[in-house]
């Protein structure tokens, strides 16, 4: 029986998550506040996922770029890879939370969405 | 003669302004204006472009900007007034106790507002190099955490490409990861006290999953670079806060990021003779967030510090609505007086005093330890009874803390008490 101890960083409360992993099976998980928390410790001991916040760059808007963000969680070591490709990608304003800046970014089968209004 | 009116007038834009204008309008509250000084609301949720905002609020995990939209759609919808580019550079009060404000902008120029009621929602600021005491010469490069995040966020440049960050504020650690993803190597976090000043979370998502060290009990000894920063020293400081000689180490880097504190800004508070805590550098409040002055309000980051903008939210509701029933002329009668005192361990509390007669079903008392505690208990008494001692696993001063005081339960110790003053205390016990 393996013990890990988290830090869960699905909001800022940020529990101290007890897992307990037997063979690599989540066993149970104890010290959470809410069931993200739950998902979160059995994701992070296995495939840990993550959201990816960054920039896209905007034409003819009030500021040179927008902020955007993964839709869903991808996998951490996916994290780079999603930001290249955002580096890659130039929205023309206006632009409008919930536009989708990416489809399937880096082949992660998650879209990218805009987070800030520029009109 | 004001050149303006407002019943109420709102001073800052940003996350406690907008929820407190928005509470107040809720109550009816129809003559609201909301002064602010940068070109658009939402202050600095803009360029906070991370996610983990709005679980408490709006039970979903947004982003600062989208956080602040939602806040700005009902400003917007409830059509509340609100002026942009407008600093205010005074408050007053005038006969009868009406509130002056004078402000300026680009339009106008100089003009002042009268109103009944006034809501202090300025936010806080950085501490600067300046208030560090940071050796070495005064190169370009050096930032404070905030400022690199409005350049990268915000006007798309980047700062510099090797990056070494000294303080482990939320605003720090947030920057390693945003450099990191903007293709900047960031050395190392230096943190001055032997704990993060940041949130745990944080750590993990920011530093840890990037490989990135926080060295605490360290600090930058040494600034190396005329024009431009070439580098700076690291060296251990010892439980006085002294550098430890011999423990130095140069990084060679380009820009240093400063995330040691943020101070509330109240210049204008402290202008209108508005009473201080020291230890928050905001004002001292009642349970009705109240400050010394009646009908000057406080609410978020310009009253103390919060770690979530979930918690200023809720916060400036309070303080909106409390302003909406002070304009009314509805302020109950006053009960017994509470002073709160904190010790053993607990620095400070918002509010400090409450006044039963005008103290909610259920008030919520925020405060911070002064240390790192692991199973530990916080213990609230009043007048020497113990109202709880709730188990803590782990408390520390980078995370706010809170208990919710009962009204029947505080009434039911009080009544029929002769004593028009009484004490809560709360202090972290075994």
């Amino acid at each position: 029986m393996e013990t890990r101890e988290l830090t869960c960083i699905r909001c800022p409360i940020g529990c101290h998550i007890t897992v307990t992993l037997e063979n690599g099976e989540v066993q149970s998980v104890t010290g959470n506040s809410c069931p993200r928390g739950e998902e979160y410790a059995s994701n992070e001991v296995t495939h840990p996922m993550r959201t990816v916040t960054s920039l896209v760059r905007l034409k003819n808007g009030k500021r040179p770029v927008v902020s955007v963000k993964t839709q869903s969680d991808v996998p951490r070591e996916k994290m780079m890879d999603v930001v290249k490709a955002l580096k890659e990608i130039e929205l023309t304003a206006p632009v409008k939370i919930g536009d989708i800046a990416a489809e399937n970014v880096a082949g992660t089968g998650v879209n990218v969405i805009v987070t800030s209004n520029d009109d | 003669m004001a050149d303006r009116k407002a019943e109420l007038i709102i001073i800052g834009g940003g996350p406690a302004g907008l929820a407190a204008a928005a509470s107040a309008r809720k109550e009816g509250l129809q003559d609201i204006l909301i002064l602010e000084r940068d070109t658009r609301l939402g202050g600095i949720l803009n360029q906070c472009i991370h996610n983990g905002f709005g679980l408490h609020t709006f039970k979903e995990e947004l982003t600062g900007p989208e956080y602040a939209a939602r806040f700005i759609k009902q400003i917007e919808d409830e059509k509340i007034p609100y002026m942009l580019d407008t600093m205010v550079i005074d408050i007053s009060e005038g006969e009868g106790g009406i509130k002056i404000v004078t402000a300026m902008n680009p339009k106008e120029g100089l003009f002042t507002i009268e109103g009944k009621a006034v809501i202090l929602a300025m936010g806080c600021r950085e501490r600067p190099r300046g208030a560090l005491n940071i050796p070495g010469y005064r190169p370009a490069g050096i930032y404070s955490a905030g400022t690199a995040q409005y350049y990268v966020n915000i006007e798309g440049r980047m700062p510099g490409k090797k990056v070494v960050i000294l303080g482990s504020g939320d605003i720090g650690l947030i920057m390693a990861r945003r450099m990191t993803y903007e293709g900047a190597k960031v050395l190392c976090v230096a943190e001055l006290q032997p704990y993060s000043g940041g949130l745990k979370r944080n750590i993990v998502q920011c530093l840890d999953d990037f490989d990135i060290p926080l060295l605490l009990s360290h600090t930058v000894v040494d600034i190396k670079g005329k024009k431009r920063v070439e580098g700076v020293t690291i060296a251990e400081v010892d439980e006085n806060r002294k550098p430890i000689p011999g423990t130095e180490v140069f990084y060679e880097c380009d820009t240093l990021l400063l995330s040691c504190g943020l101070i509330p800004e109240n210049e204008l508070s402290n202008k209108l003779g508005v009473k201080m805590n020291p230890v928050t550098n905001g004002a001292f409040v009642n349970e009705s967030l109240e400050t010394s002055v009646p009908g000057v309000f406080a609410c978020g980051n310009v009253l103390h510090v919060h770690d979530l903008v979930d918690y200023v939210s809720g916060e400036a509701s309070l303080a909106g609505k409390n302003a909406a029933a002070y304009i009314r002329g509805e302020s109950g009668s006053d009960g017994y007086l509470i002073n709160i005192k904190t010790e053993n361990g607990v620095r400070y509390s918002v509010p400090t005093t409450v006044r039963t007669g005008n103290m909610p079903d259920t008030l919520t008392v925020r405060f911070r330890v002064g240390n790192e505690y692991r199973d530990t208990n916080l213990a609230v008494y009043l007048d020497g009874k113990q109202l709880m001692k709730l188990p803590k696993r782990v408390m520390a001063p980078g995370e706010m803390e809170q208990i919710i005081l009962v009204k029947a339960k505080v009434n039911e110790i009080l009544k029929d008490s002769d004593v028009s003053e009484h004490e809560i205390v709360i202090r972290v016990e075994d």
